[in-house]
This record gives structure tokens, C-alpha cells and sequence, in this order.
């Protein structure tokens, strides 16, 4: 089992005191999963991507990714585990933009010690950056920043890729591109996939669907 | 995975190069202005230390011929017979094909313990030297003496520049002088029984050795160099804070993104440092070598300043010397570690998952101001605090970085307010953006902006301090040196002759009566005068009650020297014992800077019945003709030249050399200014990015790109010209530090303080042009924004 949350509870203070975002959460994903996490805003979706990516703690509860206990860990074993065994796409993108797109595909596989020439290349390929791999973020689409952000995590090859929301910033039809070409890398690599999303048309792609209301799983 | 991040890091300077130049070039400058002062002040004092060593001026008594001329070697044999321990030295010009040598002859095995620091190494036994085979001088001496002399030259960097030292006997023979002698330095300790100086030599007469007044106002000189340095220093480190600010700004997200792909927080604040660290080092190298630079352009003019003034000779030329290499290196360590504390701090404490937008500091809330103005609050209490109860040279220095510190950290506030008012009265629409647009510019300017506060406020209070003590010293100099002529005879029963000579001959005599005395327990010097005209219209008080020289003149009182006045706890008004049965109240204070030696002035006739035996020997003499008089007494009454002194020759070259000083105080104030200026041009330039989200709303309601660009300039000029308002009353309360407390506390006299209001005017239209300066070419280059970027701020798709 590539994750597993058990009975995991979040929340955050505010004026009102302290807002409960996660009350319970219960989910486990297998090796070459695909799971589309839905919710309405403020649901908890990405504070549980968040936990699950090891950017944020439980406040109660157990999350363990490759059977590692991550609830556990101190910042920089999470920083380790970030590293090696997650890939977060992030609606931003959040490139590097000092770096070249080359240099910002194989940013995290340098990170992780996997980095493999060929294999940036042929994710560059596959996406359709090979034109663009000298230029700067800021020179290309937001369509092909979201592109080179996939090939950047995952030519570290996690274990888990998380996606929040990859393509909310894109239009339609880059969308679908952009969700199809991760889609097949993935399950070229045997990764599990966990996307947060609001549109119906990505968690149809998905081979599991869960919904978050009011901080539980439906 | 170190290596990788680190690259990382330093990408954003190379896509970023205006900052990293922003960087760089700020820590640089600040090194370079701190470092340059520091050399100077290091090389003067190191020529000073050399020139005193080697001459031993100052420190021993000397005997020298009464009528001028040289010292016959038989009569330093006859003192050495009687057992005066003398020493004997030759000195005189010696013309090399490439200058001027000043020639040093000393006895090694006779002179005092510190004279004649002659490095006596393998190379250089005392055996040589006696035998006239070696001379001493420096590299740049020993060039201009190279191939000109007999002698073997050794350099020895200890000896001062322009002057070469060696055996009496050989320089005898250099100097076509046999037999002959300059002068004779007296040990400090003299056995007892001694035959009297009179009956062995009476041709000679004894110099006392100098007293330490040049050496206390060269420290006061130093002391304003340094308290300059610093504050340009300081200035420099807003622009690095600035810089390093808004660099870690901008990389928020990089740092966040590096976070969220698995770099422990510990590796990328290492590594940040490691960064910093580069940079400092790299700056610091620059600045040092820029510091060196002004500092051999501005040394001449120190040089000459000093030499002018106090007699010492500082080398033309500067020596890298380890100790300001050091310094600058370190403060521009330290520096960098003050600016980039605040954003290390951020970087450590930032959340994961905190926005990754660069927050632009234009949106930066108010509250920060507020903030900034509490905490210079608490620091102006601080200050008013030490003002109050603090003593001692540190306590001064601290209160003079509350106010300056306080004024930096308040100034956001105050532009705050200013503008807002501004906005509230403002009718027409584009004033009313223009105002609450300019509110929003506050808080990214507001670094530059304190620099440039520091800058001019640092400008208005050194050239006041510089300007006072200038209008100070002048009229010390007019006060003491009135007389035109200065006479001075040894045999006392010529007194009375001479007085009537100059009482014929002179528009006014004054005879200087004087005894070395204990007055209320400090030693002084009490003198009888003779009050008339010239006292009356030259002395200046610092403190008076009524009419002064009618009391002294009356007998009714006395006038005593501020450090008297201040040893003894005493002032105007107050009663003191100046003879053993005259107690006399003080009827003014006089300045006597740079005499340890208290004094009390009293009247001629009370002097005289005290002291009957007392007669005068020195002579005051007010003339229209002080050439003829001269001739008059050194040819009528065969007085030797050195007994005329012509006192307005020597107020004038005083008053050149002060000319010179102000070259230098000119020089860094326009360096300071322009460091400021450069701090306001990086943050429009850095910040012009940022702007453009914010003007282009405006441009797309109908404003075109010129009218946005003149609204940028204007908006810089009306920020630089609030600053510099606040900047004025800000520099003339640092001047009043430096002139009440830190020359107190470092010297024991105050200097009063005088304003200069055009100076003042000339100084804000500097700041103001410098920034607008600074401002034109980013808010040309706003003005050419192609339509394209601007119309990006709408796009989706960005």
C-alpha cells in the first residue's frame, strides 16, 4: 500500500478560535491508483493533500506513505520523504523561475539523487517541452509551465504524485491535454496518483472518485 | 543535493544581475567609505607615531641656540663634561635629483629611550651605523636618496616619510656641517648638582617639550573623520538591508517551492548564509580596494590639513596596512549579517505553505509603520534618558545611535502622514491617486528614502560640527593671535628697553606677564595683562557677567580658561583663589582649546603687586606696519630673528589649512549623497517590476505612459524633498551630540555650535537633485513601457 490515512484530524485557529477541517479521514491508496479528491471549498481537500505531502501536520492521527509513519517524522525527515517518495504539483506551478525549464525538469530528481539525463529528455518529449527546455519559465504558457512541472516531479519518480488542481488554471482543451499526458506517465511509472479537484470532467479520469464534505469522506 | 540548491539560489542573481549590481555595489560602497576614512585616519596616525618617534618631538626638552643658528659640538662636549645628559642632532635638507630629504643626525648611545627607533637587525649592527656607513629611511625616502649618498640605506618603514637618519658624524659630512649641531635633547631625568645651564652654555636656552594640545585637537579631527565614516557606513547598509529585503521577497516562492520539494529548512538557511558570506567577501574586497582609492585621493588634502595644522607630517602616499584590510573586511561581514538578519529570521520562520507570491512591499501594511515609529519612540526615550543621566565617551556614542537610529525608523511614519494629509486635501481625481498611490509607494521606498535621511542629515550635522569648530577656531585664532606682532626676548633686563622701542614705535603694547601657579588644585598658568582695545574687542566668552575687562581691569575679578573652569567645578560668578591672598570672582570663561594647562587672566597692576619680581618678557604689539617694526627691532635693537614672531603670516596659512579641511568634509559629502542616491535609484529600479500590476489599471482609464513617468519623478522628488526637511533638524541635533556630548566626553571642551543656513539650502538641493537624479532614468524607463507588458497585467493566461 503506497498510502494510508487513518482517523486524521486538522484544524486551524481563526478569530472565531479554532476551525476543524479534517474530523476523521480515513483513506488508502494501492501502487498505480488514480484518485480524484472532490470537494466543495473549504472542504479540507488540499489541507489533506497537504498532510498527505507531508507540508503540513495531523493534529491527531496517522499517515503513512510507503508504510512509513509520517505523523512521526521531525521536519527534516519530512523534508527526506518530500524529496524521494512524494511529487506535488501545484496549481501555481511554482517553478524556479531562475532556472531554465531543462534545469526545472530535473530540479527534484537532482534533489532525490535519481536524476537521469535521457529520462528528462523523454519526459520533455512526451509533453512537448523539447523546444522549450532553454527558455525561462516566465517566456512560456501557463499551459506549458503546468507541463514542465508534472515532468519535474515526476522525473524524481515518487512513489505518490498529489496534484492540486493542475489544470484550474488552464483552459479546456489545454486541460485535457495536460491531464492526459500525466495520466499516461503515470501509469508508465506504476505511481499512485492523488488529484484535488473541483471539475467533474478530471475525476471522471480517474479510476476512484472520493468526495469531501464538511471535513469527513463521503 | 547541496550543490543543486545552491545553484539554485544563485540563479535569481543571475536572472536578476540590477540586484545583485544593487547588492554588491551597496555593501562595497559603505565598505568603501568606512575603510577610506579609516585609512586615512590610520596612515596620519601612523605618520604621526613615526614622526614623533623618530624626532622624539614633543617629548623631550630641548636646548637650542638663543640667537638662532646651530649649537658649536664644543658645547654639547662642555655640557656632557658637566654632566648634562644631552643628546646631540643635526637636521637639514639634503636635494636629491627626486626631492627634498630631510637628514637626521642622531648619537645612539646618548639619545632618550624612545628616539631613534633605527631598526637594528642581521643587516644593521650599531657598530656600522656609528661608523656612518648606513642611513635609515623609508621605501619612498630611500628611492629619492638612491645612487646620492655614500652610505648603504636600509629601509625601515618606521621612520617617518621624507626624513633619513643616520650618525651624527655622517651627517655632518652630508650635510657640510662640521662641527656643528641643530639642537640638544635633554633626558628627562638630569643628575643632581648640575653647574647651571647658564654657566655651561649661556648662548642656549632650554624649549620645553610640547604639551599635548596638537595631539588632543588631531584626536578631535580623527574623531569627526571616524563619526563620519560610520554614518556612511550606516547609510551603505540600508541599501544592503534594502537589497536583501527585497531579493528575499522576490525569492518567497523559490524558497517555498525548494521547501515543498524536500530541502531541509537547516540546508537552504545554511546555505543562504554560505550565499551571504560569498557576497560580503566579494564586496568587501571591492570596497576596500574603492576605500583605498579615495583615501589616496583625499589624502593629500589630509595630509596637508594635518601637516598645516599640527606640525605632523603624514605620508602622501598610503601603505596597505592589515588593520584596515581587517576592518573593512569585518564591517562589511557584520554589515551584511545586521542587513540580511531580518530576512534570515523570515526565511527560518516562514510556514511551508505561506503565500509563494512575492508580497510587493507597496502593499506592505501601514501597520509595519506604526510599528517602526513605536519602536523609535521607545529608542528617542532611550536617548533623551542618556542625554539626561548618561556619562562617559560610550554613553555618547549610544545616544548619538538612538536619535539616528530613532529618526531612520520614524520616517516611514511621517511620510505616511505627510501624504496621507496630502490625499485628504487633494480635489481633482488624479491628485487623489497620485497621493494614494504614492502612500502605497511608501513602505518600498522607505529604505532608500532612510538612507538618504542619514545621508544629508549626516551632511548637515558634520559640516556644522566642521563649520563650528572652523568659526570656533578662527576667532580663538583672532582672540589669541590679534597682536600682529609677537616678541619675545630672553635677557629680562632688555625688557624695559624694548617696551619703550614698541611703545614708541606700536598702535598698542601688551605685556605678557605670566607664573605657573596651582589654581583650586589644577595646574595653570596665571597671566597679568594689560587690558585695552584689543581685549576688549577680540576676546570671546563662552560665559560672561557683565563687563568684563572693566572688572579685571578694575581688580575686581578675574577671567579663567573653560578646562580650568571645568577641573575645578567652577563658573561665572563663582570665587577663586588665584595667589595666595587674592580670591577674585570669575567674570568670564574663555575657550583654550587644546591646552591642558588651566588659566586665569588678571590685571597688569594686580599681577605686577603680587609678583613684583615677575617682568615681562613676551610682548603683544598691535602695528599697521609689522614689517617696518620688525626691521626696527632686529636692527635697532638687535633682537635675533627668532624673537619676532609675525603672527598674521601664521593666522593666515591657519585659516588656508582650514580651507583644505573642508576639500575633504566637501568630498565625502558628496560621496554620502551619492551613495543615497544610488540606494533610491536601485529600489525604483528593483521595485519597477512590482509597479507595473499598479499602473497599468490607471494607464488603461486613460493616462498616458509620459504622464505616468513625470508622476513617478515628481512623486520621488516630493519624497526626497520631505526627507530632507526632516533631515535638517535630524543633522543639526547629531551635531549638537558631537559638539556638547562626544567632544566632551572626549576631550573635555565643548565647541559652541553655529548655524549655516545656506549651507543647509545647498545641501537639500543637492539630496533633492540627487534623487531626482535617481528617479529619471527609471521613470523614463516607465514612460517607453511597451503597451504589450502593460496589457499582460490582464491576460489570463499569465
Amino acid at each position: 500500500m503506497v498510502l494510508s490515512v487513518e482517523n486524521v484530524t486538522k484544524s486551524f485557529a481563526g478569530a472565531d478560535g479554532a476551525t476543524p477541517v479534517l474530523r476523521g479521514v480515513d483513506l488508502q491508496m494501492q501502487a498505480g491508483e488514480t484518485l480524484a479528491l472532490t470537494g466543495e471549498s473549504g472542504s479540507g481537500k488540499s489541507t489533506l493533500l497537504h498532510l498527505v505531502g507531508g507540508l503540513d501536520v495531523v493534529d491527531s492521527g496517522v499517515i503513512r506513505v510507503n508504510g512509513q509513519d509520517i505523523t512521526e517524522m521531525d521536519d527534516t525527515a519530512r523534508a527526506a520523504l518530500r524529496r524521494s517518495e512524494v511529487g506535488v504539483v501545484f496549481q501555481q506551478f511554482n517553478l524556479i523561475p531562475s532556472l531554465t525549464v531543462a534545469a526545472n525538469i530535473a530540479f527534484q530528481a537532482r534533489l532525490s539523487g535519481r536524476h537521469d539525463p535521457t529520462q528528462v529528455a523523454a519526459l520533455a518529449k512526451a509533453l512537448g517541452l523539447t523546444p522549450h527546455l532553454e527558455k525561462y519559465p516566465e517566456a512560456i504558457s501557463g499551459g506549458q509551465q503546468q507541463r514542465v512541472a508534472i515532468a519535474r516531479t515526476l522525473a524524481a519518480r515518487p512513489r505518490l504524485v498529489l496534484a492540486d488542481e493542475p489544470t484550474g488554471n488552464l483552459d479546456e482543451a489545454t486541460a485535457a491535454e495536460v491531464l492526459d499526458q500525466m495520466l499516461a506517465l503515470v501509469t508508465e511509472t506504476g505511481a499512485a496518483l492523488m488529484v484535488v479537484t473541483h471539475s467533474q470532467a478530471v475525476a471522471d479520469r480517474m479510476s476512484r472518485h472520493v468526495h469531501l464534505s464538511q471535513g469527513r469522506l463521503a | 543535493m547541496t550543490l543543486t540548491v545552491f545553484t539554485a539560489l544563485l540563479s535569481h542573481w543571475r536572472r536578476n544581475w540590477l540586484q545583485f549590481f544593487a547588492l554588491i555595489a551597496g555593501l562595497a560602497l559603505a565598505t568603501a567609505l568606512w575603510s577610506g576614512v579609516q585609512a586615512i585616519n590610520a596612515e596620519a596616525r601612523a605618520s604621526y607615531d613615526a614622526a614623533a618617534a623618530t624626532l622624539g618631538e614633543g617629548q623631550f626638552d630641548q636646548l637650542v641656540p638663543r640667537a638662532g643658528g646651530t649649537v658649536p659640538q664644543d658645547t654639547y662636549v662642555a655640557l656632557r663634561r658637566a654632566g648634562w645628559q644631552v643628546s646631540p642632532i643635526l637636521e637639514g635638507r639634503l636635494d636629491a635629483d627626486r626631492g627634498r630629504v630631510r637628514v637626521l643626525g642622531i648619537d645612539p648611545l646618548t639619545a632618550p629611550g624612545t628616539m631613534a627607533p633605527v631598526a637594528m637587525n642581521a643587516d644593521a649592527d650599531l657598530g656600522a651605523f656609528l661608523e656612518g656607513e648606513l642611513v635609515f629611511a623609508n621605501a619612498e625616502t630611500a628611492d629619492r636618496l638612491e645612487g646620492q649618498i655614500p652610505q648603504r640605506i636600509l629601509i625601515d618603514e618606521g621612520i617617518a616619510p621624507g626624513i633619513a637618519v643616520t650618525d651624527i658624524g655622517a651627517a655632518q659630512r652630508l650635510l657640510e656641517a662640521d662641527g656643528q649641531l641643530s639642537r640638544l635633547t635633554l633626558a628627562r631625568v638630569q643628575p643632581m648638582g648640575l653647574p647651571p645651564l647658564s654657566a655651561v652654555a649661556p648662548d642656549l636656552t632650554r624649549q620645553p617639550a610640547q604639551d599635548a594640545g596638537a595631539n588632543r585637537l588631531t584626536d578631535s579631527f580623527h574623531l569627526n573623520l571616524t563619526a563620519f565614516g560610520l554614518l556612511s557606513f550606516a547609510v551603505g547598509i540600508f541599501i544592503v538591508h534594502g537589497t536583501i529585503s527585497l531579493a528575499f521577497e522576490q525569492r518567497r516562492g523559490m524558497v517555498r517551492t525548494l521547501r515543498a520539494l524536500g530541502v531541509p529548512l537547516r540546508t537552504l538557511v545554511v546555505l543562504t548564509i554560505a550565499e551571504l558570506v560569498v557576497f560580503a567577501v566579494l564586496a568587501g574586497a571591492v570596497g576596500v580596494a574603492l576605500g583605498y582609492v579615495m583615501a589616496s585621493v583625499l589624502l593629500p588634502n589630509v595630509a596637508a590639513t594635518v601637516q598645516g595644522l599640527y606640525g605632523a607630517q603624514v605620508a602622501g602616499t598610503l601603505q596597505l596596512r592589515p588593520e584596515w584590510w581587517v576592518s573593512g573586511m569585518a564591517i562589511a561581514l557584520g554589515g551584511t549579517a545586521i542587513a540580511a538578519a531580518g530576512a534570515l529570521w523570515k526565511i527560518a520562520h516562514m510556514s511551508i505553505l505561506e503565500s509563494a507570491r512575492p508580497r510587493a512591499w507597496s502593499v506592505a501594511s501601514g501597520s509595519g509603520a506604526t510599528r517602526l515609529g513605536a519602536v523609535a519612540l521607545g529608542l528617542f526615550g532611550l536617548g533623551a534618558g542618556i542625554a539626561i543621566w548618561g556619562q562617559g565617551l560610550l554613553l555618547s556614542f549610544a545616544l548619538l545611535a538612538c536619535v539616528l537610529i530613532g529618526a531612520a525608523l520614524i520616517l516611514p511614519l511621517m511620510l505616511r502622514s505627510a501624504v496621507g494629509l496630502a490625499e485628504r486635501l487633494s480635489t481633482t481625481v488624479i491628485w487623489q491617486w497620485f497621493w494614494a498611490d504614492t502612500r502605497q509607494q511608501v513602505p518600498g521606498l522607505s529604505l532608500a528614502l532612510m538612507a538618504l535621511l542619514l545621508a544629508t542629515a549626516a551632511n548637515v550635522g558634520v559640516s556644522t560640527m566642521v563649520s563650528s569648530f572652523r568659526v570656533t577656531f578662527v576667532d580663538f585664532l583672532d582672540q589669541r593671535l590679534a597682536p600682529e606682532l609677537f616678541v619675545q626676548i630672553e635677557d629680562e633686563a632688555r625688557s624695559a628697553e624694548v617696551e619703550t622701542v614698541l611703545r614708541n614705535e606700536a598702535r598698542e603694547v601688551l605685556p605678557l606677564l605670566s607664573v605657573e601657579t596651582e589654581i583650586a588644585g589644577v595646574p595653570s598658568d596665571l597671566f597679568g595683562v594689560r587690558v585695552g582695545p584689543t581685549y576688549r574687542e577680540n576676546w570671546l566668552f563662552l560665559d560672561r557677567s557683565g563687563d568684563v575687562w572693566s572688572q579685571v581691569a578694575d581688580e575686581d575679578a578675574v577671567v579663567v580658561s573653560e578646562q580650568l573652569a571645568r577641573r575645578a567645578g567652577l563658573w561665572v560668578g563663582d570665587p577663586v583663589r588665584v595667589a595666595p591672598d587674592v580670591t577674585l570672582p570669575i567674570a568670564g570663561i574663555v575657550a583654550d582649546y587644546g591646552n591642558p594647562l588651566g588659566q586665569a587672566v588678571m590685571s597688569e597692576t594686580l599681577f605686577r603687586s603680587i609678583y613684583p619680581d615677575q617682568i615681562a618678557t613676551q610682548f603683544g604689539v598691535r602695528t599697521e606696519d609689522p614689517e617696518a617694526l620688525t626691521r626696527i627691532l632686529l636692527d635697532d635693537l638687535g633682537l635675533p630673528p627668532a624673537a619676532v614672531i609675525d603672527q598674521a603670516r601664521i593666522k593666515a596659512f591657519s585659516l588656508s589649512v582650514f580651507e583644505r579641511t573642508f576639500t575633504i568634509t566637501g568630498a565625502l559629502n558628496v560621496l554620502t549623497l551619492g551613495v543615497a542616491a544610488f540606494a533610491i535609484l536601485m529600489s525604483l529600479l528593483t521595485l519597477a517590476s512590482l509597479r507595473v500590476p499598479q499602473l497599468a489599471p490607471v494607464w488603461a482609464l486613460g493616462m498616458t505612459r509620459r504622464d505616468l513617468g513625470r508622476l513617478e519623478l515628481l512623486r520621488s522628488v516630493i519624497l526626497a524633498l520631505l526627507t530632507t526637511l526632516l533631515a535638517i533638524p535630524l543633522g543639526l541635533l547629531l551635531a549638537w551630540v558631537l559638539l556638547a556630548y562626544v567632544n566632551v566626553e572626549a576631550f573635555g571642551w565643548q565647541l559652541p555650535m553655529y548655524l549655516f543656513p545656506g549651507h543647509y539650502a545647498v545641501l537639500s538641493l543637492f539630496a533633492i537633485v540627487a534623487a531626482a537624479v535617481a528617479a529619471l532614468w527609471p521613470a523614463f524607463r516607465l514612460s517607453r513601457t511597451p503597451p504589450s507588458s502593460l496589457l499582460k497585467v490582464f491576460a489570463n493566461d499569465r
